[in-house]
């Protein structure tokens, strides 16, 4: 009598602590070798585009916090960079610098994150418990200078909304001494460690030439050693004055992407040291009045500034007819934003690139032939964000 | 080509008539062509040794509902080797059906089911067209701009029914479009008349 042997097929998600959020994973097993995956995802969609064509160029800030909601101002930097070619305005270099270190302060968040969180996937619960506690340090810091944790709305077109607070530049440079004291306390608990090796050497291996047709981009084309990085290669703000090396893996398996990360948050703690040096006193946005908003006291003053203050924070400002493409690296890769504007004071189209969407879709190319315990140490290295791929 | 122009005028010379206009602008090449000829200039851009836009970036599509040919579609290529940006459209009429590229570029098969999901464009050759984004049962395709904002069902869960049940959107207020009427320009104009007044 021969017994027939049916696939099973697995549901993982939507809620799931390893699912990262709220994705749901359909797995067809055979035995514990997963045959094929198919990711459902959506459950957080909200219609970010189709509420940014609805509002102003200003109103539509705080929607990219909502994005990719662990590292929110790299997502704004990429709307901002937009809004200023289009206007064609400069940007003031110490604001420059405030937002490159508050990129990189994002970096470092959401590389503490999703390094303690893959370790904790695996088995390890003690990298989040230290890792947490400096992303709490972190956090502090963005409450400072924009008055919130995490939706922090700070990134304009043509500047920031404030300067730094007295005492953050020094409490900054305090944690840049400080922190790569805890990467090496991470590294020493998992670098070496056996267990997270097995879980991790050899998994998830993507090839350089997957990597480039599955459209990856950040840790996940670094690590199949592909050097690519948007801050060398096509430098926005004041990233062509620091210097900085661009960490690139070998294997392209998961482990790799983790030693990538390690050593770009090792790199980003240097540059926002550079930043804090090379930082001088000066304006913090565009000093054009139709752009940025006059300060409180000239509003007091000046029947010109109360004009433009009412204005900005009725009408908005008005962008030319034009169209454009401009991407950031944000911490999980290539972010982007192609803008259509119509002349009128909201976006005609704002679409987002969002670097998790691809990386999210080869779940089924990655995790073919694996077993069943390998889902959740690929997906996590794969750093996945709900709110950026649903958007 | 690691210039702009060259390349502008490079694809030109190779694919002639499948090229209908381009542009530089923004440091970035913006090509239009036809839906017949997008899969031959997509594979060019792809294989050639002068271009090599090896990584598909996004697709989308931009709605124009006054038009005749209502939608643009647009793909987004990067090219690693000569870091540039390439920005490739064409327009199709509402019911139209496009090639899909899944075959030269496997991440195209997600990007494809979004512009799907989200303005109802269809794919000949997808290996999977399924809706993506929206909920399971989702009616209509919310990036369209006669989309409404609000959109048309809102769900919640009924005690009576013990299951989550599906309603036309009611509101206490309509969403409401400020119209700011008013002679304030952009900033071209403060920049020119600033010029003038300087001479």
């Amino acid at each position: 009598m021969t017994n027939k042997i049916k696939n099973l097929n697995l549901n993982f998600g939507p809620q799931h602590p390893a699912a990262h959020g709220v994705l749901r994973l359909i797995l067809e097993l055979d035995g514990e070798v997963v045959e094929k995956a198919d990711p459902h995802i959506g459950l957080l969609h909200r219609g970010t585009e189709k509420l940014i064509e609805n509002k102003t160029y200003m109103q539509a800030v705080p929607y990219f916090d909502r994005l990719d909601y662990v590292a929110p101002m790299n997502q704004e930097h990429a709307f901002a960079l937009a809004t200023e070619k289009i206007l064609e305005i400069d940007v003031p270099i110490r604001a420059q610098y405030i937002r490159v270190i508050f990129c990189e302060i994002g970096r470092i968040l959401s590389h503490i994150l999703n390094v303690t969180t893959q370790a904790m996937d695996v088995g390890a619960l003690t990298p989040t418990l230290w890792g947490f506690e400096e992303r709490e340090k972190l956090m502090g810091f963005y409450e400072r200078v924009s008055g919130s944790r995490l939706h922090a709305n700070y990134f304009r077109a043509g500047g920031v909304h404030q300067d730094l607070p007295q005492g953050l530049e020094e409490d900054i440079a305090e944690f840049c001494e400080t922190f790569p004291k805890i990467i090496n306390d991470l590294e020493s608990l998992l670098t070496e460690n056996r267990i997270f090796k097995q879980r991790n050497v050899d998994i998830g291996v993507v090839t350089k030439q997957d990597a480039l047709d599955y459209s990856f981009s950040g840790v996940m084309i670094r690590g199949s050693g592909v050097p690519w990085d948007l801050r060398k290669s096509q430098p926005y703000d004041c990233y062509e004055q620091l210097d900085f090396k661009i960490p690139v893996g070998k294997n392209g398996d998961c482990y790799d992407r983790y030693l990538c990360r390690i050593e770009e948050m090792k790199e980003s703690v240097s540059i926002i040291r550079q930043c804090l040096s090379k930082m001088e006193k000066g304006p913090i946005k565009s000093l054009d009045g139709k752009i940025s908003p006059p300060s409180k006291k000239e509003i007091k003053q000046s029947m010109e500034a109360l004009i433009h203050h009412f204005k900005l924070f009725t009408e908005g400002y008005r962008v030319p007819k034009d169209e454009i493409y401009t991407a950031v690296e944000a911490p999980k890769g290539e972010f982007g934003v192609y803008l259509i504007s119509d002349g009128s004071n909201k976006p005609y189209k704002c679409k987002i690139r969002a670097p998790g969407f691809s990386h999210l879709q080869s779940m089924d190319y990655l995790i073919k032939g694996h077993m069943l315990a390998d889902v959740p140490a690929v997906l996590g290295s794969l750093d996945i964000v709900f709110g950026e791929v649903d958007r | 080509m690691n210039n702009l122009i060259d390349l502008e005028k490079k694809i030109n010379s190779e694919l002639t008539t499948k090229i209908n206009r381009t542009e530089i602008k923004h440091n970035q090449i913006y090509l239009e062509t036809d839906k017949d000829d997008l899969i031959d200039v997509v594979l060019f851009l792809k294989t050639n040794n002068d271009t090599k836009f090896r990584q598909l970036i996004d697709i989308t599509v931009v709605d124009y509902p006054e038009n005749n040919q209502r939608f643009e579609v647009v793909y987004l290529f990067l090219s690693h080797e000569f870091n540039q940006r390439l920005i490739l459209k064409y327009t199709i009429a509402e019911n139209e059906i496009i090639p899909s590229i899944t075959s030269i570029f496997p991440g195209a098969n997600w990007m494809e089911r979004e512009v799907f999901d989200m303005y109802g464009v269809s794919f000949k050759d997808h290996p999977d067209l399924r809706r993506i984004l929206t909920d399971y049962g989702f009616e209509g395709h919310p990036l369209r701009k006669d989309f409404p904002l609000t959109g048309h069902t809102e769900v919640r869960y009924s005690e009576d029914q013990k299951k989550v049940v599906s309603e036309p959107v009611k509101l206490e207020q309509n969403y409401r479009n400020f119209d700011y009427e008013s002679p304030w320009e952009g900033t071209k104009y403060i920049k020119e008349e600033l010029d003038n007044n300087d001479k």
